[in-house]
This record gives structure tokens, C-alpha cells and sequence, in this order.
């Protein structure tokens, strides 16, 4: 009964925190002990939904071929029906699970992260109406209604990441953050309108059928256009290359929010639309070869990045980077159900890193170099403890949940002969291990003093470290050979080609991750090599990845370049036509005034006559109408 | 035989007669004897209507007694106006009563 | 009455009064004159009026304005005038303008008087009591309307010569 009342009532799941976001920015500003018990009791609500709505996915006999749908008409004009309703099949299920249940443990999380904070209260109600985006673009049943929300999500990253707004750094990243991600969703909403121009309808039940009969009949030219258009959507959203580049600086929010955008709610957006958009995306090879190629490009990249940066968040950032290219490439290689079962792994031992390290900033009064910590692990057992088994379950050592996850996509690569993507994955399985672990050995067990006054956190904020640590171990399970691949029976798309598992490719990129632990641990802990000595040697590459390649700056002196010029053209435009135009007009008003005014004498006979002739006028047009009557 | 033509000619000489007054005299309270002269030539049009054509006699004389009374009025206020503008100014010239202007 | 030569004659006169008397209004250059000869041209619209026979608007016309409104405006001129009486009414520049225009309007209302086919006839002679039957019934609302701007004149009157403590 709960489990039907779940699947009917599934557009609650979005509702509730939406409503809990109304109510805390209405009346509970003023009282942060119900404001954030609110925003809780909300999530959970929609946890307990999410998890009834997943269990009849399961037991109902849901499947992507045949999802549940409720839809009500919105808006209906010719030529355009657009309908609001819920969609819920396994992809949508996993995704409710993974958002409403890393929400919850971030609000839960915050309550003792964020305690004394003076935005305590407008922090959960941004954060509920996050997670309502979210959830309401994963339940959308068409391309306008997922945009609606995909954009409300944008606006909340834009309002949480500038969340200390009195701090410009804050204000500039919440800007960059919305200005990119803008990008993206000017590309996305053209694709939709092409869409709609094309097929008639934005549906994606509809656009299942017409799609593919539409490639047979017509070929795949068009396709690929839309499909690369939408694309550019999750590139922004989803930070692949070129449009990365808000993505670290997203750490100028509240270290949850961090966790959350990382996790579960906004990066997961991008990697969602392609696989709920999968249908587009498999008719035309051409698009999914961008795909594979700008995902696994952004993986290497963001992975060569993550190597020197000396900012704990700002590792973590390049980290999601890395492995968002990895979901991207693997949706581009037709692994979609490995790119899905990806993001949830990711989603629960990425959270658990972030919240993990928010844990350490937070009893290191807000130090983030790493350099400057050390030590940790005998001053914060669990904070330590983990995070290594979260990064641990990014390496990819297994049995933890990122092993299974990954071993997925690169047995997707290997066996579908996208050798060179094969190659790439297993390089970058090794530098995340690489780099995850000289933060590790750097910040937790390093001999720097910098973490001798540091102190445990809370239960609030250890709890949810310590289930998030269980599912980052367990989670994997749902989808490796010992369950039978459980995940993948249910999230999976038409036409999908599971490949037997491969004990190679198993053991090599086992072998590679903790060849990578082995690396870091002689650098950094027994500094058998010295780190500073290999900066020296390779000093040119040291300081291209250290600046991240100079995207910003190439973005900034492009910017200077086009947008300066542009707006220098436009400033003129501005000055020489509108303004003239406007004092153009202005001026004329005011020349006839100032020669009218001459006509004002301010006598009562002139106006008299001005009366009179008026009356003359008046007498002569009627005379001279009775005449035409007359005649 | 005198009819109603001639009240209206004679009506149309003394309205003339006060309008070429209200616009070509100074003085303020040549200008409300001028006003006093144009409602009198009203005033005798509508006598004269209500006297020779047969709509509604009545109704003719009514709005004389209401043109009158208004006329009274006007003139009290009027020439209270004009009191009070001499008093502040010392002038009851229209010529120089020009703060209507800007 | 109407018809005979008595009665020719005498609208020919009052006409003749009236008008010269209103012309002396217009043209004369002391005010005090003008004042008197608007007496005078009141009076001759009441005799016009008997003509009509209307006599109780006659009396109205030789009782409100004569009798009222001219003592008023000698009142009036006695307030207002300090200095030479003989130039107390001149003409301003617009002379020609203002005699042009009114030529205009006469011409007009002439020619419009003169080109129409007046239908008369039937008219009946009007009683005061049916004036004041008229004033009770069909034009009460307005009768009190006069009676109340009647009012509001004579406050206005009042305070305006009395004068604002601003003035004072």
C-alpha cells in the first residue's frame, strides 16, 4: 500500500521540499531549530517516497521500455501541448534514491556544520528548493519541463554558491557558475526547439517512437545536429571541457553544498539528461563519438589537474571533474547503465569525501591547504577513517563500490574496441588513486603540525559520514557479477549489449589504482622520492598544471579580445544612436516648449480668444457639415 | 410684426457687444459687466424660444431664472476676486495679472 | 398685445436702449459710467422680457440684476478705483483682434438666425405658477443645486473679501 501510494503520489517527492523551501523562507527565518527540523522532515518524507517509488520499480514490473507515467496538460496551443507529470522508471528511481537520500544526510550534516551561521536558516531553504529542482527534472516527463527545472537547479547553484555573498569571491563564482552554465542551456534549449520543430512534441514517451523512425526514413545528419546541441547543455552542467571551469570554483559555497552540487544534484543533471535523452543520442554514432571523446578528454584532464593542487576542495573538485568525464564517456560508448550505476556510486563516496573533508575544514577553522594539515587521524578517527575508504572506493580498489562502477565503463570501452578511450580510462584510474592518496598521506597521516588543536566533529556530522562510508563500500554490489548485475537488468535502455565480465580488465585496473596508492605513498609518506625535487625537474609542467592549463586566463583574455570589443561597438551604438535618439526626442519636446511657452501670456483674454477661435472651428465644422448633410 | 427673428438678432448684437468687451477691456470688472451682458443675451434667446415656439413654454423661463441665478453668483465671487486680487496687488488690470504663465 | 403697433414701437425702443446702453458699457472710458449704463441695459432686457410676456422674469431680470448685481459692481468699482476716474475702463491692444472676432460671431449667429425657417407658433403665455410648479417637480434637483451654489458663492464671497490671514 505504501509502496502504491509512493509510485501514485511520486510528484510529491519534489513537492515537499519545495514546500518546505516556501515555508522557511515565509515564516522561519527568524528560527533555525524548526527551520532546518523542517527542511529534515521534509527530505525525509520524500527519502521515504523515493525509496517506495524505487521498490515498486522494482516489484511492479517497471522498466524504461515501459515507464510509470501520470501527465496533466500545462500549457496547449497550436502547434505547441506541453504536458507536466511524472515519469518514473528505474533511471528516474535510481536518481530519487541517490539525490533524496544524499540530501537528507547533507541537511542532517549541516545542522552541525552550519550551526551559529547568521544565513542558517535561508542555507535550508535553498538547499530543500535545490533538491526540489533536482528531483522535479528527474521525474519530468518532457524536454520543457526538465528545462524548467534544469534551469531552477542552475539558479540554485547560482544562489547557493554565492551563499556568502559578502565575500567576493563567493559573488564572482556564483556569477561564473551561472554565466557557464548559461552556455550550456542556451545550447540545450536550441536543441529542444529543433526538437520541437522537428518531431511536433517535446514527450519523451512520444519522441521514443518518433526518433527512430524519423532516423530510418530520413537519416541520422539532423540527429546528430540536435543531439550535439543538447549536449552542450551537460557539458556546461555536467562540467565537461571547455565549460569546466565554474566547477572548482564552486567551492566557495558551504563545503555541504559543495557535496551536494558534486553529489547529487547538479552534475548529475547533465550525466541524467543524456541517459533519460539516450534514445537521441544512440541514433547517431557521430554524436556519441563527441561524447565518449569530450568525456574521456575531460577525465585526463581535470585527473592532471587534481595532481598538484594544494587546496583540499579544490582536489576534490578535479576529482569529480575526472570522473564525470568518466559517466560522460561512458554514456559516448554506449555503456549507459555503467555511466548511471557510475554517477550512483560516485554520488555516495563523492558526498562522503566532501562532507569528510568539510569535517576536517571545519575543525581546522577553515583551512583548506593541505600542506597545513597533518596528523589528522589521530586527532579525527572517523573523519579519517572515512575518507580513506571514500577514496579508496574512487581508486577503484576493490570490493568497494567505485571498483564495480568503473570496471564497468572500462570493460564497456575495451569491449566495444574503443581501445584508445580503454587506455585512458585505465591511465586516469591510476591518477586518481595517485592523487587521492597524496592528499591522504599529505592532510591525514602527514608530519606537517598543522592539525594538532583539530578536533572530532559532532555526531550530526559523523553519522552521516559513517553511512555514507557503508554505501560507499556496499553500493557496488548492486551492480557487480556476485549480484548478477542487478543494477543493470533494471537501468538499462533498448538494445543495450552487457558485456561478460573480463578478469583482465578487472585486475589491471585493480593493479593500476594501487600501483597508484604505492606511488603516493613513497612521494609523500616515506618520501623516498622528495615531491620537491620532481617539482624542480619538472618545473614547466608543474606550473601548467598548476594553473590549470590557463583556461581562466585564455577565457579571460578572450573575454578582453571579443566581449570588450563587442561591447565597445555596442557602447558606441549606445552613446551615438540611443542616446541620441533619446535626447533627440527629449531636445524636440523641449524646443517646442520653449517656443510654445510664448503662446502662454498668462492672460484671461488671450485664452479667451483662444476660446473663441476655437468655438469658430467648432461652429464652422458643424455649419459646414449640416451643408454636406444637406446637399 | 415683431418676431422671434428679431430677439435673436438683438440677442446676437449683445452678445457680440459683450465679448468684443470681455476681450478688449483692462480692466477686471469691465470684463464681468461684459460676462453680465453675454448671459443677458442668453437670456433673452431662451425667453424668446420659450415665448414662440410651442415646445415647452415653461421650461424656457426656468433656465433664465437659473441662468440668472448663477450670474449673481458669479459676479459676487467675481468681484470679491477682484478684491482680493487688488488688495494683494494694487491692480485689478488684466494686463498685469499675468501669473498664469509659467 | 403682441402685434399692435404699441407693441412694435415699444420693442423698437427697448432694443434701442438696450443696445446703446450696452455699447456705453463697452466703449465708455469711465467705469463708473459703464457700471450705471449696465443698470440701464438690464432694465431694457426686462422691458424686452415684457415684451415676451414674462413678466415675472422681468421683475426677476429689474430686481436681481439691476437691483442686485449693478449696485455690486459699483460696489465693486468703488473698492477697486483709486485714481482718475476718466481713464478707469481703457481698451487693451487687442482691439482690432477682439472687434474682428466678434464681427465674426455676430455674422455667424445672423446669418444662422436669418437662413433658418423658425417653425413658431403655438407658443402660450407662461404663468408664475407654472414656472413654480416647474422649479418643485421636474427641476427640483437642480433648483437645490442653485440653492446650494448660491450658498458656497456667498461663503466664497465672504471669505474672499474678508481676506487670508496669509494676506493680512
Amino acid at each position: 500500500m505504501w509502496v502504491d501510494f509512493s509510485l501514485t503520489h511520486a510528484w510529491l517527492i519534489p513537492l515537499l521540499p519545495a514546500l518546505a523551501f516556501v515555508v522557511i523562507s515565509f515564516l522561519l527565518l527568524r528560527s533555525p531549530w524548526l527551520a532546518s527540523r523542517l527542511a529534515i522532515l521534509a527530505m525525509a518524507s520524500s527519502f521515504v517516497l523515493a525509496v517506495g517509488a524505487g521498490y515498486a520499480v522494482l516489484t511492479r514490473g517497471i522498466t524504461v521500455e515501459a515507464p510509470f507515467v501520470m501527465k496533466t496538460v500545462w500549457l496547449s496551443i497550436p502547434g505547441l501541448k506541453v504536458d507536466m507529470g511524472v515519469l518514473i522508471d528505474p533511471i528516474a528511481a535510481t536518481l530519487l534514491f541517490v539525490v533524496t537520500l544524499i540530501t537528507l544526510l547533507v541537511l542532517i550534516y549541516s545542522t552541525g556544520y552550519m550551526a551559529g551561521d547568521p544565513g542558517y536558516c535561508r542555507f535550508f531553504a535553498f538547499i530543500s528548493l535545490f533538491a526540489a529542482s533536482m528531483l522535479g527534472l528527474v521525474i519530468a516527463t518532457n524536454f520543457l519541463q526538465m528545462f524548467i527545472f534544469w534551469e531552477l537547479v542552475g539558479l540554485c547553484s547560482y544562489l547557493l554558491i554565492g551563499f556568502y555573498f559578502f565575500k567576493i569571491s563567493a559573488r564572482e563564482a556564483g556569477k561564473k557558475a551561472f554565466m557557464t552554465t548559461r552556455i550550456g542551456d542556451f545550447g540545450l534549449l536550441l536543441g529542444i526547439l529543433l526538437l520541437q520543430i522537428t518531431f511536433r512534441t517535446l514527450d519523451f514517451a512520444e519522441l521514443g517512437v518518433k526518433v527512430p523512425a524519423y532516423v530510418a526514413e530520413y537519416g541520422a545528419e539532423t540527429m546528430t545536429f540536435i543531439a550535439i546541441l543538447l549536449f552542450i547543455g551537460p557539458v556546461a552542467k555536467s562540467g565537461q571541457f571547455p565549460l569546466h571551469v565554474w566547477l572548482p570554483d564552486a567551492m566557495e559555497g558551504p563545503t555541504p553544498v559543495s557535496a551536494l552540487i558534486h553529489a547529487a544534484t547538479m552534475v548529475a543533471a547533465g550525466v541524467y539528461l543524456i541517459a533519460r535523452a539516450y534514445f537521441i543520442f544512440s541514433t547517431t554514432p557521430e554524436a556519441m563519438m563527441v561524447i565518449a571523446v569530450v568525456g574521456g578528454f575531460t577525465a585526463l584532464f581535470a585527473a592532471t589537474i587534481a595532481l598538484v593542487q594544494n587546496d583540499i576542495k579544490r582536489i576534490l573538485a578535479y576529482s569529480t571533474l575526472s570522473q564525470l568525464g568518466y559517466m560522460v564517456m561512458a554514456m559516448g560508448i554506449g555503456a549507459m547503465t555503467a555511466g548511471m550505476f557510475h554517477l550512483m556510486t560516485h554520488a555516495f563516496f563523492k558526498a562522503l569525501l566532501f562532507l569528510a573533508a568539510g569535517s576536517v575544514i571545519h575543525a581546522m577553522a577553515n583551512e583548506q591547504d593541505i600542506w597545513k594539515m597533518g596528523r589528522l587521524k589521530d586527532k579525527m578517527p572517523v573523519t579519517t577513517w572515512t575518507f580513506v575508504i571514500g577514496a579508496l572506493a574512487l581508486a577503484g580498489i576493490p570490493p568497494l563500490s567505485g571498483f564495480w562502477s568503473k570496471d564497468e565503463i572500462l570493460l564497456g570501452a575495451f569491449a566495444s574496441g574503443h581501445m584508445g578511450l580503454y587506455l585512458l580510462g585505465t591511465l586516469v584510474a591510476f591518477l586518481t588513486a595517485f592523487y587521492m592518496f597524496r592528499l591522504i598521506f599529505v592532510a591525514y597521516f602527514g608530519s606537517n603540525k598543522g592539525g594538532e588543536h583539530a578536533h572530532e566533529s559532532p555526531l550530526v556530522m559523523t553519522v552521516p559520514l559513517v553511512i555514507l562510508a557503508v554505501l560507499a563500500v556496499v553500493a557496488g554490489f548492486v551492480g557487480s557479477p556476485l549480484m548478477d548485475y542487478a543494477f543493470a537488468h533494471y537501468v538499462t535502455y533498448p538494445g543495450a549489449v552487457h558485456h561478460d565480465p573480463n578478469i583482465m580488465v578487472m585486475v589491471i585496473s585493480a593493479l593500476v589504482a594501487i600501483a597508484g596508492i604505492i606511488l603516493a605513498w613513497a612521494i609523500y609518506q616515506k618520501e623516498l622520492i622528495s615531491h620537491l625535487a620532481l617539482r624542480e625537474k619538472f618545473q614547466g609542467i608543474y606550473t601548467l598544471l598548476y594553473n590549470k592549463y590557463y583556461i581562466d586566463e585564455i577565457y579571460h583574455w578572450l573575454g578582453q579580445r571579443f566581449i570588450d570589443g563587442t561591447a565597445r561597438v555596442l557602447f558606441w551604438f549606445d552613446i551615438y544612436v540611443v542616446n541620441g535618439l533619446v535626447n533627440g526626442i527629449a531636445a524636440l519636446t523641449g524646443g517646442a516648449g520653449k517656443v510654445l511657452r510664448y503662446t502662454e501670456t498668462g492672460q484671461v483674454q488671450t485664452y479667451a480668444g483662444y476660446m473663441l477661435v476655437g468655438v469658430i472651428v467648432i461652429v464652422g465644422l458643424v455649419l459646414i457639415a449640416g451643408f454636406a448633410m444637406l446637399i | 410684426m415683431i418676431g422671434l427673428a428679431h430677439y435673436l438678432l438683438i440677442g446676437a448684437v449683445l452678445f457680440g457687444l459683450g465679448l468684443f468687451g470681455l476681450l478688449t477691456k483692462r480692466n477686471l470688472i469691465a470684463l464681468l459687466m461684459s460676462i453680465e451682458l453675454m448671459l443677458n443675451s442668453v437670456n433673452i434667446n431662451l425667453v424668446a424660444f420659450s415665448r414662440f415656439t410651442a415646445i415647452d413654454a415653461a421650461s424656457g423661463q426656468v433656465f433664465s431664472l437659473f441662468i440668472i441665478a448663477v450670474a449673481a453668483a458669479e459676479v459676487a465671487v467675481g468681484l470679491a476676486l477682484a478684491y482680493a486680487i487688488h488688495r494683494g496687488r494694487s491692480t485689478v488690470s488684466v494686463d498685469e495679472i499675468d501669473w498664469l504663465k509659467w | 398685445m403682441n402685434g399692435g403697433v404699441a407693441h412694435t414701437l415699444a420693442f423698437y425702443f427697448l432694443a434701442g436702449v438696450t443696445l446703446a446702453a450696452a455699447a456705453g458699457v463697452v466703449f465708455k472710458r469711465n467705469l463708473v459710467h459703464s457700471a450705471f449704463l449696465l443698470s440701464v441695459t438690464f432694465l431694457g432686457v426686462a422691458g424686452l422680457y415684457m415684451t415676451l410676456e414674462a413678466e415675472f422674469l422681468a421683475a426677476v431680470q429689474a430686481l436681481v440684476y439691476s437691483g442686485a448685481v449693478a449696485i455690486l459692481v459699483v460696489i465693486g468699482v468703488m473698492l477697486t478705483q483709486r485714481s482718475d476716474m476718466g481713464q478707469s475702463n481703457p481698451p487693451n491692444a487687442m482691439i482690432a483682434v477682439g472687434g474682428l472676432a466678434s464681427l465674426a460671431i455676430v455674422g455667424v449667429i445672423v446669418w444662422a438666425v436669418l437662413g433658418t425657417d423658425w417653425k413658431t407658433g403655438g407658443g402660450k403665455v407662461v404663468t408664475v405658477a407654472d414656472i413654480g410648479r416647474r422649479f418643485l417637480t421636474d427641476f427640483a434637483p437642480p433648483f437645490e443645486a442653485v440653492a446650494l451654489l448660491l450658498l458656497a458663492a456667498l461663503i466664497g464671497a465672504v471669505v474672499l473679501f474678508k481676506g487670508g490671514k496669509a494676506q493680512s
